[in-house]
Order: structure tokens, then sequence, then C-alpha cells
């Protein structure tokens, strides 16, 4: 009640506020007290209890509002009824409080509770819905009210509030830039999201607050690539012109050796070009084979995810999706693929005529740079009667662009049917066209001059003059030849009367006098005549004529001269009043007069050099196509600059989604399962990435399909495992089915351990399997329909077999390799793994490490018999086998000498060969390390048939340090940048020591050169026997004898610098104990300690 | 992104606006009259026009201006794609887009506008989606509004909106289960005066109308689909299905919709259904022409040729004609000089023609080009593509009941000109 009657005071106060306002308001003017009386009327009828006479009274408003009449003197009557009931009048108040909360800001606050209240609300769109109509409020009092409810509504469960998020982000910038740090927060949160329902919402708030943050896109951008295909048009269009953007700026020009192979280029591509695209990935393997030998460049992984995930929505219906692809592709795509967009962009030009207007300037620009994409569809650029003017004109400048030699004359052929259109600017437009192709192509520029001579008869005034002028600029280019035509011209100065024309024919037979040496002083004579009634630019002409005249021909026009330069000097407009004077100085010799004078006949009859006739849209590229700066050929507010390419690209690695993200995820025992079956998952996951879901769309009965997405709704980041379960689930029934192939067939190492680990992870995983079926629903449901749906099966099956490594299965690899190997996270495949960040990660992914150490120790437990270095070695991958296109290469610390150099370590590699081709020379190349690091590269292999696999043995000295060795793996038709890191206890070789000696030297080493570190034993791990092996498998120590058999000991030197690395485990009862290493070397002691740490604690 | 929009008539008033950001004032619109003004035809006004601190991009349909206001960059395609998905909407919604229309149903104009974008940036633009929120105004719905009370906003919450399939709503159910697909194809070719055409291209589309319960998983193909030179899909269509297969693999909105649009290019031949037997002369020194046309069909494989329409923009010298149609009516426009003659079905015994005179303004010269004439044509049930339908499967187990049936029915339409080109 008592707000009642707030409001009713409210409504005294405002109304009196409101009615001078409304005074003021012209459109009422004259019924203001009619009106008046109206408004009245409605605020009664607000105020009923009945929701039909509110209802009423509301659409009237909006009709009001939507007419443009000011209804703000309605404000509080309206505003009380903001929690009305009836849905139909709570949105018409919604529309009215948006539309003027600015103007009434005091009364606006009085509905931001309701909307708070709205954001309590469990109805997922009710939240959305109040979080919508409150980011619209533009009070700038509510600006921390609406922050909050941003930050929480970023980290709602469901998508769709999220999606209202991002959406909120940019009103509330536009309201208070100052809030820019906390929201740039709240976006980088966003753009982790992975549903394709926020992902165009947040990348267009991205672009309206931050575009200058590129670096909030790394993490994403494969994930961004992924979703594209399956976000709605207008995010795709966003998101698209962001990606090009980022991707001028981290990846390098793959036009760079154009000039290089232009020819050879081309033919090697031209095969390319036309087939179709499902064999794309068996074609890009060949182009790119000889592409690899002639020059370094090799296109980034990343470069082509982009361009291959955004080809196919050039077959949106969408005009605004297929032009952001098609620019994409003309800013980033080598020139050999850039023909795909052509065809689209024809397409369009079936569409409404102001997209027509677009497109058209668009290929104009296009059409400059690369002709040849638009030349086979010369004809769809021909001119239809019907076209609007302006669209005329656009076709012709793509016409005039694309004419050369061959295709001329049917250009001209068309040019001169258009010259006898109504339409008469389209034939002004025509006749420049045609002067442009003269210009362009010598071969037709007699033709062109003669077909406009005969234009010279023409009825039409307009077309006559645009001649003359075209006419001018061609005589230019050889003016000897044509006199005829200047007498012809000369003629004409009797008839024509457009300005622009008779001063062209003016200055045409002013600078070519002498080739008509007695028409010319005639022409004089009749214009000085005619002087006073001329337009400016005539008489400017005029006294241009007189001045050479008189300069080549003093005797016949001296007077003359002098009667015109008179008439100008007293002339109203004072340019020619100038000119006049600057002319009569310079000619006419005085006593006075300066040096210039003896220079007049230079200056005046130099030879000019011919106009260049060329397009307007020359250039106009350095804009991005597809925008209005492009459009406009200016710069609009907000524009961003497309960036030149890098010189050299920056680090690929920074794109790599790190393991910090996985930990987010709700079960770690679940994630730790899946991770086992990644490398199936992943070939087939990475390779449709996109597709994903429109192929289990496809796949799966619809209704499974259906069950997944409300899911999806109903449980936030839920929702993103179980559909990795459903995945996973898929990939177990296809793993059961041909477990027994699954084993040679893995890319992974087929050594025995890794058999164990499958096995033993199958176990665990179908204990999780119970588990996890409880938790969703819509998983079992979709394991049937995929049961049933074997299509889906064989389908994927293929794809996993033809799939070609884009980035997203490496990253997933990855975090595999995580479970089997301890600090090798980044080797993966970045050519150049920074070094700072190796040894952080390798700390910082601590716990994880400590998981899966855990993991392959257990099995070193299953075998124990193997206690020598040599069994328990574990390998690494250096190049996946998809990413190297089918030869797959993995390496381990073989704890041998190195024989050739006894300070490297020695490193064995094992290559394998899957591809259905041999591999030749395989070597290494372009290595490069940190200063001190040496390598001795391993013999090269000449041949590795298909199916086989070689081993091979290089040395790496790592100076002592974990830094990575990078090098380029060549085989004769690839390379693959690949790099070798070393976990810290591969560092080491084992030293014999005896007891004592282990003492003494440990007295040396201490105080800062010895970590202790209490720890508590796994409890599988609490006898002797296990902790020797576990140490010795971490590190490469040997043991030291001992007396007392609650301490082992290590003794061991590292590599390079032969410093004593000693390692002490003291047991204590429970399973406490003590770890102590004295290393002179600090840095490598705590790694080491670091290592040993998890090694015996899992 | 998108500020404001307004709707402008064609003698220029502003009949509708609409902000989504702050308050533009509507007399930003005074650049675009400016810009009206200078255009010599209502078509010739830019799309895109910049003013000193906003830029206008307009789009034409149904004789309204849609203006929309924009601060800063944003694809201009983005927005005139927006505005014609509006003027579509509309249409869907109301019939016709037409100001009457949009004026008597202001409200639910404005409500739809109000769901369309958000702070400027679409939001919800599927139909289906829209249709959900708020429910088109129907006669019937009118009156029972008016007496009820109730509203044609939508009870229910657009539970479309976080579906994965947006455009189509959920918990569809029909009791005869349908799907009809409309084959169109339009022939655009130029044909010079010796009648031999210069280019010609076959624009299709696929238009359905799909009325199943569930969620119907459909395939389609096609007998040829490679004659398809360049296809576009409604969203629903999974690419990847067409790249690999040449299967149209899609879960159908509710409704009507366009399913996919194709061009045929010209190097493969089109034959042109009609010919034209032409002879319009200007004698030298009279005030008098001649005008002498005839159509007749040709491969049109049996079926009739309908709904013709001839029009052709006579020179401006000419004052009025005096015809006489074999079949048909024919108007003169003599301002514009627009002569339009709708023939209806030819008959191909009896040849429509259209013969007579034209009187030219005394002492005007005569005009040195002949006009083009544009003719527009219907043929029912004949595809000139010879792209058909040929599998109908059904995939997806939700729709058991009755297999839909399929009335292809195909509708080209030429635009035709007959350049009288006497440069040639």
């Amino acid at each position: 009640m008592s707000a009642s009657s707030a409001f009713n005071e409210e409504k005294g106060g405002s109304s009196s506020v409101g009615e001078p306002e409304y005074g003021h308001d012209p459109a009422s003017g004259g019924i203001f007290s009619s009106d008046y009386k109206r408004h009245d009327d409605l605020k009664e009828m607000l105020d009923s209890n009945k929701d039909s006479l509110k209802l009423e009274a509301m659409k009237r408003i909006v009709a009001m509002i939507a007419r443009g009449k000011n209804a703000s003197d309605l404000f509080p009557a309206v505003v009380k009824n903001v929690a009305c009931k009836n849905i139909e009048v709570k949105k018409l108040v919604y529309v009215y409080l948006v539309r003027y909360a600015e103007e009434q800001q005091d009364l606006a606050l009085l509905s931001i509770s309701t909307f708070q209240r709205g954001l309590k609300d469990p109805n997922q769109l009710i939240r959305a819905s109040a979080l919508r109509v409150l980011s619209s409020i533009r009070v700038t009092i509510i600006v921390p009210i609406m922050m909050l409810a941003i930050k929480e509504a970023a980290s709602d469960m469901s998508p769709y509030v999220r999606k209202t998020a991002a959406h909120a982000i940019p009103k509330l910038y536009s309201l208070d830039p100052e809030q820019k740090d906390q929201l740039i927060e709240v976006i980088e949160k966003l753009l982790a999201d992975k549903t394709t329902l926020v992902a165009g919402s947040v990348v267009m708030a991205f672009e309206e607050v931050c575009p200058e943050r590129i670096d909030l896109i790394h993490k994403n951008y494969r994930k961004l690539c992924n979703l594209l295909i399956d976000v709605e048009e207008w995010g795709q269009v966003v998101i698209i012109n962001m990606l090009t953007r980022y991707a001028r700026t981290q990846f390098l020009n793959p036009n760079m050796n154009e000039s290089l192979l232009e020819e050879g280029s081309d033919k090697t591509f031209y095969g390319s070009d036309e087939d179709e695209d499902e064999e794309e990935e068996e074609k890009e393997k060949k182009a790119e084979a000889p592409m690899a030998k002639r020059k370094p460049y090799v296109m980034d992984p990343d470069h082509r995810l982009l361009l291959r995930n955004t080809k196919p929505l050039l077959q949106s219906r969408n005009a605004a999706v297929v032009m952001a692809v098609a620019q994409l592709y003309f800013h980033l795509a080598p020139k050999v693929e850039v023909g795909v967009i052509a065809k689209a962009l024809v397409r369009l030009l079936r569409s409404h005529s102001e997209v027509q207007y677009v497109v058209l300037q668009n290929v104009a620009t296009m059409s400059i740079k690369r002709r040849g994409m638009f030349e086979p569809y010369l004809k769809s650029f021909y001119i239809r009667s019907t076209d609007p003017t302006q669209i005329k004109v656009l076709k012709l400048e793509v016409l005039t662009n694309l004419a050369n030699e061959t295709n001329i004359s049917t250009i001209l052929r068309e040019f001169q049917t258009y010259i006898k259109s109504m339409d008469k600017d389209f034939v002004a437009a025509t006749i420049q066209a045609i002067g442009r192709c003269a210009t362009n192509i010598g071969e037709v520029r007699d033709t062109c001059l003669n077909g406009l001579v005969q234009l010279l008869s023409n009825r039409d005034e307009l077309v006559v003059a645009e001649s003359v002028v075209v006419i001018k600029k061609l005589l230019q280019m050889q003016p000897e030849k044509h006199s005829d035509i200047i007498k012809h011209m000369a003629k004409l100065t009797d008839n024509i009367q457009v300005p622009m024309a008779r001063a062209s024919i003016l200055w045409l037979i002013g600078e070519y006098c002498e080739h008509v040496p007695k028409i010319a002083p005639d022409v004089l004579r009749k214009m000085a005549k005619s002087f006073t009634n001329e337009e400016d630019i005539v008489k400017l002409q005029i006294i241009n004529l007189a001045a050479k005249l008189y300069l080549t021909n003093s005797k016949q026009t001296k007077l003359l001269t002098q009667y015109v330069l008179n008439l100008a000097k007293y002339d109203q407009n004072y340019d020619i009043r100038d000119r006049a004077r600057f002319i009569r100085q310079l000619i006419v010799p005085t006593e006075k007069s300066g040096a210039l004078s003896k220079y007049a006949k230079k200056l005046f009859l130099a030879l000019k050099p011919a106009p260049v006739l060329e397009s307007p849209f020359k250039d106009r590229d350095h804009f991005q196509l597809g925008s209005l700066s492009h459009l406009l050929n200016a710069k609009a507010g907000g524009y961003q600059e497309l960036p030149d390419w890098p010189e050299a690209a920056p680090d690929p690695s920074v794109r790599n989604v790190e393991v910090p993200e996985w930990t987010k995820c709700s079960s770690r025992e679940k994630r730790k399962e899946k991770r086992v079956e990644k490398p199936f998952y992943s070939d087939s996951e990475g390779e449709s990435g996109p597709t994903e879901s429109a192929d289990s769309e496809s796949d799966s009965a619809s209704g499974s399909e259906m069950g997944s997405g409300l899911e999806e709704s109903g449980s936030g980041s839920e929702s993103e495992g179980s559909e990795e379960e459903d995945e996973k689930d898929k990939k177990k029934i296809k793993k059961d089915l041909k477990k027994p192939v699954k084993e040679s067939e893995s890319e992974q190492s087929s050594e025995e351990e890794e058999r164990k680990h499958q096995r033993k992870s199958d176990q665990q995983k179908s204990d999780s399997e119970s588990e996890s079926d409880e938790e969703s629903d819509s998983e079992s449901s979709q394991s049937e329909s995929d049961d049933s749906d074997s299509e889906a099966d064989v389908k994927k099956k293929k794809k996993a077999a033809e799939s070609k490594p884009p980035p997203k299965p490496v990253k997933k690899d990855t975090k595999k390799e995580k479970k089997e190997m301890s600090l090798l996270d980044l080797d993966d495949f970045e050519p150049a793994a920074s070094p700072q960040v190796t040894p952080v990660n390798s700390f910082l992914s601590n716990s994880l490490v400590t998981d899966l150490e855990g993991l392959s120790l257990s099995d070193a437990v299953l075998s124990p018999a193997n206690i020598s270095p040599c069994s328990a070695l574990k390998s690494y991958e250096l190049l996946h086998r998809i990413r190297g296109e089918g030869l797959s290469v993995e390496y381990c610390f073989s704890r041998q000498p190195f024989s050739p150099d006894g300070n490297m370590v020695a490193v064995q590699m094992q290559f394998t060969n899957n591809a259905t081709s041999e591999a030749k020379n395989l070597h290494m190349e372009d290595v490069k390390l940190q200063s001190g690091m040496r390598v001795k590269e391993f013999p090269e292999i000449e041949l590795l048939p298909a199916g086989e696999t070689a081993t091979a043995v290089m040395g790496i000295d790592f100076c002592d340090s974990t830094q990575a060795a990078n090098f380029q793996l060549c085989t004769h038709t690839r390379k693959f940048f690949v790099s070798i890191q070393p976990p810290v206890g591969e560092l080491m070789r084992p030293v014999f020591l005896t007891e004592n000696e282990f003492k003494k030297e440990q007295g040396q080493l201490m105080g800062m050169n010895e970590i202790t570190e209490k720890l508590t034993l796994d409890a599988k791990c609490r006898n002797e026997h296990t902790i020797v092996q576990r140490v010795t498998t971490a590190a490469n120590l040997s043991r030291v004898p001992c007396g007392s058999d609650k301490e082992c000991r290590f003794a061991g030197r590292t590599v390079t610098s032969g410093s004593l690395v000693l390692a002490t485990v003291a047991t204590k009862e429970g399973g406490a104990a003590q770890l102590t290493v004295n290393c002179e070397k600090m840095v490598i002691g705590t790694m080491l300690v670091k290592d040993v740490l998890l090694a015996l604690t899992q | 992104m998108i500020h404001s929009l307004f709707l402008i008539n064609a003698s220029g008033d502003i009949f509708l606006e609409k902000h989504w950001k702050s308050v533009v004032s509507r007399s930003v619109c005074d650049y675009f009259f400016e810009a009206q003004e200078r255009a010599s035809e209502p078509e010739n006004v830019p799309p895109v026009i910049p003013t000193p601190h906003h830029y206008l991009i307009s789009v034409l349909r149904h004789r309204i201006y849609f203006v929309a206001v924009i601060q800063s960059e944003v694809p201009p395609l983005f927005v005139i794609e927006f505005l014609h998905r509006v003027v579509d909407t509309f249409q869907d919604y109301f019939g016709v887009c037409t100001e009457a229309a949009i004026k008597d149903n202001v409200v639910v104009v404005y409500e739809l506008l109000e769901e369309m974008l958000d702070n400027g940036f679409p939001l919800a633009t599927e139909s289906n989606i829209l249709k959900e929120l708020i429910k088109p105004p129907t006669i019937l719905r009118t009156m029972v509004n008016t007496i009820t009370g109730s509203t044609n906003v939508g009870e229910q919450l657009p539970t479309g909106q976080l579906s994965v399939v947006p455009w189509r709503r959920t918990g569809v159910k029909y009791t005869n289960n349908e799907a009809y697909f409309d084959v169109v194809e339009e022939i655009d070719a130029i044909i010079d005066k010796s009648g031999s055409t210069i280019t010609a291209e076959i624009q299709g589309v696929i238009d359905a109308c799909v009325k199943l319960t569930g969620m119907p998983d459909l395939t389609l193909s096609f007998m040829n689909p490679r004659l398809l030179d360049d296809v576009s899909f409604h969203p629903c269509v999974r690419f990847k299905r067409w790249e690999a297969e040449r299967i149209l693999s899609f879960i159908p909105p509710d409704g009507n919709f366009r399913l996919l649009s194709y061009h045929v290019s010209s190097q493969n031949l089109v034959a042109i259904p009609v010919y034209v037997k032409h002879n319009i002369t200007f004698r030298e020194g009279s005030s008098q022409g001649r005008f002498d046309l005839t159509l007749g069909p040709k491969q049109t494989m049996g079926k009739a040729v309908e709904a013709v329409l001839v029009s052709s923009q006579l020179p401006r010298g000419v004052l009025n004609a005096n015809l006489n149609a074999s079949q048909g009516t024919y108007t003169f426009d003599p301002v514009t000089k627009m002569l339009t003659w709708d023939v209806g079905k030819i008959n191909p015994q009896k040849l429509p023609s259209l013969k007579g005179s034209m009187n030219l303004q005394a002492g005007a010269s005569k005009p040195d080009e002949n006009p083009t004439i544009n003719i527009q044509l219907k043929i029912q049930q004949m595809a000139i593509s010879v792209s058909t339908v040929t599998r109908w499967p059904l995939g997806g187990a939700k729709c058991t009941k009755a297999p839909p049936h399929m009335t292809p029915e195909t509708t080209p339409l030429a635009g035709y000109d007959s350049d009288e080109a006497s440069l040639r």
C-alpha cells in the first residue's frame, strides 16, 4: 500500500514535470488539450484492476511510441504495472520502460527490484528476460547492480542465460566505460564457454568492448573454429570477421612466396581447386608436398583449420555469412584457393538489389586483385534492363575490371548495346568504361576510339559530352595520329553545350594546336565572342587556349589573347581573375617580367603524361572487405584495421589448451577414465569437430538428440561432460567390437605396459560406467540409439581412417599423454615451445602429473620382474600418426651411454609408417637450440616402407637444463616441427659410490645445495623394493648400498657438467618419509625433488 | 550494431520508429530524404548513406523504406540481410507487408521487433521461435481476444530458443502428416534482336510446407545432383552430408520455409520456352511509328504457357500508342512511357499478337534506339533443369504415420529481355 501511495505522489510530481515537456512536443501542437485528456484516461485505465483495460492502455501507449509521440508523462502510471501478472501487459511495460528509463532515471529505479527478483527465478527463461530488461535500462546508478547480475549470469547453469549475459556486456559498457576491466574478465570467462548458443554473442561483446585483446582468443581459437558451423547465422558473421583479424596477426602470409613459384604452383594446384571437398585431405597432401619442397612455407594447421571450417558456410542462405566467408578467404587463403568464393558471390547477385549493391562493390575490389577468379562468370555481370542504375554502374565496373585481350570483343559488343539504353547516367558510365578498356588493352584502342568518335554524332548531348571527355583522355596517349579527330571535335564546339565537354575540346585544341594550326585560332576567335556567357571551367580553358596559341602563333592571336585576358580581368570569379593576371605576367613580355617568362613555352607546352584511367576500387582492399568502411571507402567509427601479416609467426603453442581448464570437470575419476580412451576419441572427434553435432544429429535418432539438447540446457557445465560421455560410449562399443585389431592398429606405443593400461582402464571404466549412467539418462538412450544405428559407427570409423590432423586431436592427445608421462605436455607439436613456459607447466600441472605418475607406476607393480631401467622406459610421442600424415614417431631416453659424445643424452626414436605409401629420406633439419646445447643427428633413414618400423638413436646435449630441443623432422615430402624435452631425471647418469663416499660427498653438499621434503608414501609403495624402483624410474640414478633398511640412497652425475646428484629416502613409521636431495645445481635439485616426490606419493 | 529503425512510406512519412539503444532523433532521416530526392527512381536510393554521426542503411520492399541507423562499423550486408528478414517476418505474420498492415498491427510489430533484436544484435529471427513467442494475428483470434481479453503473446516460454534445432517448435502434433514441396525454377535470359541467347541461367528454389508430428528427420535425394551448380541451404540442412553424399538431410522447421535455392549456370544450355517476332519501326520525318509483336511457344513439352506479361519501355518521344491486341489487354502509361500487355495463356493455334501504330511528338526526330521487351511467363509442371527428386525415404522413428505425399509443382518464370541493338 505504501508503495502505491508513493507512486501516486510520484505521479503527481512527474506529471508536473511532464507537462512542460509535453508542451514542447511539436507533434502534438494544436490538439494539446485533447491529447492531454486522453492521457488522463490512459492513466485511469492503467490504474484499474482489469487486465484487459491495462492491456488496451498499454497498446495505445506503445502505438504512440511507435509513431514517435512523446508518452513520457505516463511513466509512473506505467511503471507500477511492471509486476503485472498478464504477460503481454508485462512485455509492453518493458518496452515502455526501456524506451523512457533514460529520461526518468529516478522513477525507473522503482522497477529494479522486480528484475532483481526475476534474476533469482528457477526458470531460466525468466532469469534471462529479467537480465535482458535490467541491462537495457540506461540508468547510471544501477551500474553496480547490472555488473553483479552479469557476473552471476555468466556462471549460470543455463547457456541461454549466459548468452543473455553476453548481450548485456556491451550495454553496460556503453553506459559506463569505466567498467571495462571487470567486463573483460566476464568476457574471458564466457569465451571459454563451449556452447554454440553463447559463442556468437560473446564474440560480439568482445568486438565491442575489447577488440584489441587478441590474446583472449588464443585459448578459444580452435574451439570457435570447430563450433562455428553450429552457431546461429548472425553470430557466425561476427566470429568470422573477428577470426579474420586474428589470423592476420597469428599466421604467416600464405602467398608470401607467390612471386617465386607463380607458374609452378598454379599448375600443381589446378586439380585441387576443381575437385570435391571429400577428398580435400588427400589433395592437400598432394598439393602441399611439392610446395614443401619448393619453399619453406608450411601452413599452420590452425590456419588450415579455419579455412576448412568456414568453407561450407559459403552455402549459407544468409548473404552476410557468405560475404564474411568470402572476405575471409580473400584475406587469408592461399591465392589458389580463393577461387571457391566466386561462385557463391555470383549466386548472391540473384538476391535483393541492396544485397547486390554491396556484393558488387566487393566483387569490384576483388576483381582488380584477382581477375581470374571471376572471369568464368563474366556473363553473370551482364546488365539487365531492369537493374537499378546503381547496380548497372557497379556491374560495368566489374566488367571493365574483367576485360582482357581474349574477352574484350564480347565485352565491347555488350557495351555497344548499353549505349542505346534510355538511362543516360548509365550510358555515361558505359562510355567511361569503354575509355578504360581502351587504355588498359592496347589492341582495342583504335576500335574504341573510332566507336567513340561515332558517338560524337549522337543525338543525345550527354552522350556526346561524355565521349568528348573520354576521347580527350585517349588522345593524350598518341595525339600525333589523330589530328582528324581533333578537327572533328573542334567543329563540335558550335553545338555542344555541356561545359565539361567544351572545356575538354578547348584543352585538346590548345594542347595540340600544332597539329591543327589553321583551326585553332578560329576556335579561339569564336570563344572570345562567347566568353562572357561560358561556365567557369570553360572560361579557364579559353584562357589556357589563348595562352598556348599566343606562345606558338603570336602573329595571329596576339590581339585575341589580349582581348580574352582583358575580359577575364573583370570576371566575377576570382579564380578566373587570378588566372588571367598570372598568365598575362607569364606570357606577355614586359620590361619587368622575371626569369619565368623565358620558360613560358616550356611551362605551357610541356609534354603531359597521359592520364591513368583507373578503377575507383583500386586499393580499396586495404579495408577489410565486406565492412562498412570498405563500402564507403572511409574509415567508419569503431573500424578495426586489418593488420598486415607478421614477418614471423608468433608462437602457435599459445592456442594449446591448458590442462587446468579440465580440472573444472565434475568428477576427476571419470575424467581419467575418459582420457584413456582419448586416442580414438580424438581421431574422430577432432576431425569432425565442427560437424560433431551435425553428424550426431544425423547419425543418432533424433529423439536422443533432442534429449541431449534439453539436458544440456538443464545442466550447465555438466552437459559438456555428458556429451563427451556419449562419445565415449560410442567409442567403447566400437572398441569392444574390434579389440583384437586395435592393439596392432593403435598408433600409440604397442609396448607391453601400454596394453596393460588399456586393460586396466577398461576394467575401471566398466566400474564407472554404471555411475555415469545414473548421472544422465539421456546418455543411456544415446548409447542405445547408437547400438541400433550401426551406420553411425561405420561412418565414424571411416572418418577416423581418413582423418587429417586438426589441432584439436593433438590437444586431446596431449591430455592423454599426461596420463602416461609426467612432463611432456608441450612436446607434442609446437615448433617453438617457449622455454619459460615448459618448466612452469611441469610444476603447475603438478597434481595431474601426480595422478598420471601413479598410473604408470602401478603398471610397474604388475610386472615386478622388470627393474632394469630399460624395461621401465617410458616412450613419448614426437609425432602423432595423424599429424604426421601416417608417420608416427616416438622416442624414449634409452639411458645407454651415447658413444659418439659422452656429454649427450641418448634418445632412441622409433619411426612407424602407418601410411599406405612409403616414406623416404627421413632426416632432421633446422635444429633450434638454446645456447650451449648440441645435437648429434641420427643417420638418415633412406626408406621406410608402409607398415614398417625403424629405430634410430640421436644424441642431445641438454646442457643440464630441461629446455626443449626443437627441430624439423623431414621426409621426402613434408617437414614437421617437433621438439624433445627431457624430464630432469634423464639429465643424469648413474655413478657407483660406496656408502662412505656417499656420506662424504653429501657432507660437502649441505646448506643451499640440500633440499629436504617430507612426504607420506603411497600405500602401495612402502617396501624398499618399490621405493627403489620408483625412484630409478623417475630419475636415472643408481642405488648406493646402505646399511640401514630404513634408508635408500641413490647417486648420479649430471650428464654435461658431471655434478653429483645424491638422493636419500628415509622411511619412518606409518608411511611417513623424508626425501633429501643434494646437488650442486640447485635448479636440478629442486626439480628432481618434485619428480621423485610425485613418483613416491602416488 | 543496429541503433534504430525507421519505416518510411512512399510519400516520405515516418510512420514507425523503434530504438534499441538510446533514442536517435528522427531528424537523422533528413539525410535519407535528401538522398531520395537526388535519386531519379525509388530503387536508386543508395543502400548506405553516411551522415556526420550515423550511417543509414536502408532496404526498399513493398514501397516501404526500412531505414536502419548504425553508429559504428558493422558489415552492411549484416544489416541488409536482417532488414529483409524483418520484412519476411512481417509478411509471414500479416500476409502482406504494407503500410496499412503494419499500422493496424503496430503492437505486434513492436513486440516482434523487440524480440528480434537485443541491443541491436539479432536475437530470435527464426519464424518458428517468434510464432511461439507472439502468435500471428488472425481474424478469429482478434475476435476472441477482444471478447475474452486474452492476448496474442504466447503463454508458454519459448523453449525453441534453447534447443539444438532452434528453427523447430517442440511438441508439434498433426493428425494428418503431410509434406509438400514446390520446385520453382526461374530462367533469366537476355536475347538479342536476332533471337540468339546472350546469357541464360536458371535459378531454382525448393519451397517446402512440412506438417509432421514430432521431430522428423528427413532425407531427400536428387536424380542428378550434379546439375546443381551452386546451392544454398536453410540452416537445418546438414552441410557435411550434402558434401559427402549429395543428399539433403534435415530436421525441418514446422510450416512453410525455403529448403534450398540452387543455381544452374549458363554453361548448360537453356531452352527458352517462347519466341517473339517483333517489328518496331519509326519512320524518319513522320510522327508515326509501327509496332508489331507476335508471341509463340517453343520447346514447352506440350505444357501450356501461362500468365504471359509483356512490358516495354518505349522511347521518350512516343506520345501514345494505338494498338490492337488479339488477346488480353494492353495499357500504355504516357508519363513513364511504359507499355504493358497482359497476354494470359498462349494458344498455340492462335498466336497472340499486338499490332498498331505509335504517335510521336511532333517535330521530334526518330528515336535512335529500339525498346527493350521484357517477357514474364509461367509454365506449370515443367522443370527446365531436370533435377527431379527421386528418393523420398523418411528417416527418424518419430513419424510413423502415413508417408507424406509430394506435389512437385514447377513454375518457371522467365524474365526475358530482347535487346534491339541496331549497332550489331
